[in-house]
C-alpha cells in the first residue's frame, strides 16, 4: 500500500466512489451528487473533464511512469483553466525527486510509490524557497515577487 | 553581462544541495539506476564511452574571467586538463568521476555557473549570436530575452519531463542568423514592426537528428511582453500531445507535421489567449531590470583604423590575413571583435586547455572588459578589444594557437565528440576532421576557396550538425566498420526556411582513408564551376546536386 502524504506528513485516506473518465462521461447523471473520485490516465487531458471536474471531491492523477510529465500539465490546467478546487493526488510511480514540482502545479496529496521514503518526500517539498516561475499556488512570477 | 542577485544565487546554491542530496541516496542504492538517470541528465552528466561527461551550461555563451579561471581550475583538478566547448555554446569536460560531480557543481556555483539542464528531456540552453550587443545591423541585443528565458525554464514546474529535449535560439539580426533558429523547437527572431514596436516572429518545429526539418512559423508579430506566455502555451501543448511512444518521434517538430501548422497554431493561440494578460506576463519592469545587466561597458572615444594599426597591417601579411579573416567590425569605432579559433592541427575542434583557459581570462581582463563568449562553432570571442592594441593580441593568440586565420573557411569545422568518447555514436569523427585539416593545410588555398561550412557528425544524432554544413559527414555503421556518408547543400545563416536549407545526401557512404580525397574532389568540381568569386553554396545551388555527385562517384554509363 502506498504512503500517502501532504507536504506536512502522512495523512488518512478517505472512502470515496472511485470512477473512470469513460464511467463519468457515460453515467453523469446517475453519478452526479455522489461523493466522487476520478482517477485521469496520463493520456487523458484535463481538457476532457474539464468544468465537470467540480462534481469530484478528489482527482486522481496517474503517473504510469515518473518519466511521463503529461500530469504536470493535467494538474495545472484543472486548477488554473477549470478552476478546480478539491483534493489533486498524484498516483503511480510518484518519487522523491518529483514531488516538489507536483506541488507546483497544484497537487495536494500524494500517494508515494511503496519503496520511496517519506521523511525524504516531505522534505524534498521545500527543495527550493523561490522559484522563478508562477505555478497552480501562485500566479506571480519571481519578477513580480522580486523585491531589488 | 548578467550578475546574479540574491534569489538567482539562491536558486542555485539550492540545486546544489539537491543534487548533493540525490547523489548520496544514489550512491547509498536508494535511487536506481533508471530513476537517477534524468536527474544527472538534468545536472549535465552523461555516463559516456570511458567515463561520465559534465556538460556546464554557459547561458548564450557569455562569461567572464572569473568563470574562465574556474572552468581552467576543472579542467585540472577533476579533468585531464582540458575542456570542450560544444555546438550549444556550453563546455564539456570527459573525464569527471562521478561522485565528485556534485563538488565541481558548487565550485562552479560559486562563480555563478552550473549544469542546469544541459541534458535530459527538458528546456535545455538558449542560444544566441555571438556577437549579440557589439554589432551595429542587430535589432537590439538578444541577450536580455536569453536570459530571461533562461530564467523562465530554469525548474519549470511543468516542464521538467517533456516528450524529448526541447531548445529555444534567439536571433536579432534581419538578415543574417549566426543562432540557426530554424533548426531548433522553437526560433525567436527578434523584430521591429511598421510601429517601431519590438516583438517577436516565433518559429516552431525545427530540428536536425534522424529526422532534419526546419521550423515553420506559428506567430508572425508577438508582442515583447507576451514572450513567456506564449512558450508556456507552446510547450504545453507540446507537453500534453507530443508522441511518448517513440523517442525518435517525440521532438515537437514531428508534432507539428503531424497536426500541421494551422492546427498546432490554434491549439497555442487558445492556450495563449487564456494566459497572455495573467500575471506571467513580462513587464516593461522586468525587461529595464535585466537590459541593465548588458549596457554598454565603459567604451573610450575612438576612431577606427588609427595609425599604428594601419601601420602593422601593412608590414605584416599574417596579422593583415588573421585581422581580415578572424576580426569582425565593432559597432563602436576604435573596437573590433576578435575571434580565437580552436580549429589548430592536431587538436580535435572545440578543444582547449587549462592553461589556455587561463590566458583567454587574462587577455578578456586586458583586453575586452574581462568577458569571454563561446560559439556554435566552437571558438571563443573577445567582443570588445581596441583596434590599437590587436597587433600585441594577435601575437599573444599566435603563441597560444588561437589565431589561426581560418574562420568560417573549410579548416573551421564544426565536429562532435564522436566515437572517440561518445557512447552513442557510430564512427569517430575526431580523425576525420584531423584528416581533412592535415589535407587542406595551405592557407592560400583555404582563401581562396573562401566560405564554406563543413560539419561532421559521428551519428545521426547530428550534434556536429552535418544536415546544416555546407559540406556534411556523417558517421555510419555498416556491420561494424565505420564508414562516412557526404551530403551537399545544407545552409544555417538564412533567418527562414529560404535561406536555411539542409544538405542532401551525395551517394554511398565513404571509407575513413577514402575522405580527403572525397573532399577534394568536391572541392576541385566547385572550384572549376565558379564564376565571379561565388562561393561553394551559391556554386553548388546554381549547377544542382548531380554534377557534384558526378564528380565524385563518376558519370553512370
Amino acid at each position: 500500500m502506498a504512503n500517502l502524504i501532504n507536504t506536512q506528513g502522512l495523512i488518512e485516506d478517505s472512502e470515496l466512489t472511485a470512477v473512470t473518465l469513460t464511467e463519468w462521461q457515460e453515467n453523469k447523471e446517475s453519478l452526479t451528487g455522489q461523493n466522487l473520485q476520478l482517477t485521469l490516465n496520463s493520456d487523458e487531458t484535463a481538457d476532457l473533464i474539464g468544468a465537470d471536474a467540480a462534481n469530484f471531491q478528489r482527482i486522481c492523477i496517474d503517473f504510469p511512469k515518473f518519466a511521463d510529465g503529461r500530469g504536470y500539465s493535467a494538474a495545472r490546467l484543472l486548477r488554473e483553466k477549470y478552476g478546480y478546487t478539491g483534493e489533486l493526488r498524484a498516483v503511480g510511480d510518484v518519487l522523491i525527486d518529483q514531488v516538489f514540482f507536483m506541488k507546483r502545479c497544484g497537487f495536494d496529496s500524494y500517494a508515494l510509490r511503496d519503496d520511496q521514503i517519506v521523511e525524504d518526500a516531505i522534505a524534498a517539498f521545500s527543495t527550493f524557497t523561490s522559484p522563478y516561475q508562477n505555478d497552480a499556488n501562485d500566479q506571480r512570477p519571481l519578477f513580480r515577487r522580486r523585491l531589488s | 553581462m548578467y550578475v546574479y542577485d540574491q534569489y538567482d544565487q539562491q536558486l542555485l546554491n539550492e540545486r546544489v544541495a539537491q543534487f548533493k542530496g540525490q547523489m548520496e541516496r544514489y550512491l547509498d542504492g536508494k535511487i536506481p539506476e533508471e530513476e537517477f538517470l534524468p536527474l544527472r541528465l538534468q545536472n549535465g552528466i552523461y555516463v559516456q564511452r570511458y567515463a561520465p561527461m559534465l556538460r556546464v551550461a554557459v547561458p548564450y555563451g557569455a562569461m567572464n574571467s572569473a568563470q574562465v579561471r574556474k572552468l581552467a581550475y576543472v579542467a585540472r583538478t577533476y579533468d585531464k586538463g582540458y575542456a570542450h566547448i560544444s555546438t550549444r555554446q556550453n563546455v564539456q569536460f570527459n573525464w569527471p568521476a562521478l561522485e565528485q560531480c556534485p563538488q565541481i557543481l558548487a565550485d562552479l556555483a560559486e562563480v555563478q555557473m552550473h549544469a542546469v539542464q544541459t541534458s535530459g528531456n527538458c528546456i535545455r540552453n538558449t542560444t544566441t549570436d555571438e556577437y549579440a550587443g557589439v554589432i551595429a545591423e542587430e535589432i537590439v541585443d538578444p541577450r536580455p530575452y536569453c536570459e530571461i528565458i533562461r530564467q523562465w525554464s530554469t525548474f519549470h514546474p511543468e516542464f521538467a519531463f517533456l516528450p524529448r529535449k526541447f531548445k529555444i535560439a534567439v536571433n536579432s539580426v534581419p538578415d543574417e542568423d549566426r543562432a540557426a533558429i530554424t533548426m531548433h523547437d522553437i526560433g525567436i527572431n527578434i523584430v521591429k514592426n511598421d510601429a517601431g514596436e519590438i516583438g517577436y516572429r516565433v518559429l516552431v518545429g525545427g530540428g536536425l537528428g534522424r529526422t532534419p526539418i526546419l521550423g515553420e512559423e506559428i506567430c508572425d508579430f508577438l508582442p515583447e511582453e507576451d514572450l513567456l506566455t506564449y512558450l508556456d502555451a507552446t510547450i504545453r501543448v507540446y507537453n500534453q500531445f507530443g508522441r511518448r511512444d517513440n523517442k525518435y518521434k517525440a521532438r515537437i517538430k514531428i508534432l507539428v507535421k503531424a497536426l500541421g501548422i494551422e492546427r498546432m497554431r490554434e491549439l497555442v493561440e487558445e492556450e495563449f489567449n487564456r494566459i497572455k494578460d495573467g500575471e506571467g506576463k513580462l513587464t516593461q519592469a522586468e525587461l529595464e531590470r535585466v537590459k541593465q545587466h548588458f549596457v554598454d561597458p565603459a567604451y573610450k572615444a575612438l576612431s577606427d583604423e588609427p595609425a599604428e594599426l594601419v601601420t602593422t597591417r601593412e608590414e605584416n601579411k599574417a596579422f593583415a590575413r588573421w585581422l581580415e579573416r578572424n576580426v569582425r567590425k565593432h559597432k563602436k569605432a576604435g573596437y573590433a571583435i576578435v575571434t580565437l579559433t580552436l580549429k589548430q592541427l592536431g587538436t580535435p575542434p572545440g578543444d582547449i586547455t587549462a592553461e589556455q583557459l587561463d590566458k583567454v581570462a587574462d587577455l578578456a581582463d586586458q583586453y575586452s572588459f574581462g568577458e569571454v563568449r563561446s560559439t556554435h562553432n566552437q571558438n571563443l570571442v573577445l567582443a570588445d578589444v581596441e583596434q590599437t592594441e590587436l597587433f600585441e593580441l594577435w601575437q599573444t593568440l599566435k603563441s597560444l594557437g588561437m589565431a589561426t586565420p581560418t574562420l568560417g573557411l573549410l579548416t573551421d569545422m564544426i565536429c562532435c565528440p564522436g566515437g572517440d568518447f561518445c557512447a552513442l555514436a557510430n564512427a569517430k569523427s575526431i580523425p576525420v576532421a584531423e584528416d581533412i585539416q592535415k589535407r587542406f593545410e595551405d592557407l592560400d588555398y583555404l582563401w581562396d576557396l573562401g566560405e564554406i561550412d563543413l560539419n561532421i557528425s559521428g551519428c545521426m544524432n547530428a550534434c556536429g550538425h552535418h544536415h546544416i554544413g555546407n559540406i556534411g559527414v556523417l558517421g555510419v555503421d555498416k556491420k561494424g566498420e565505420e564508414f562516412y556518408q557526404v551530403s551537399l547543400g545544407g545552409n544555417s545563416g538564412g533567418n527562414d526556411a529560404n535561406g536555411s536549407s539542409l544538405g542532401k545526401i551525395l551517394g554511398p557512404s565513404f571509407a575513413r582513408e577514402a575522405m580527403p580525397d572525397v573532399i577534394a574532389k568536391i572541392l576541385d568540381f566547385y572550384v572549376d564551376q565558379r564564376t565571379d568569386g561565388e562561393s561553394f553554396l551559391e556554386v553548388y545551388r546554381r549547377v544542382g546536386h548531380t554534377p557534384f555527385k558526378e564528380a565524385v562517384y563518376g558519370k553512370p554509363d
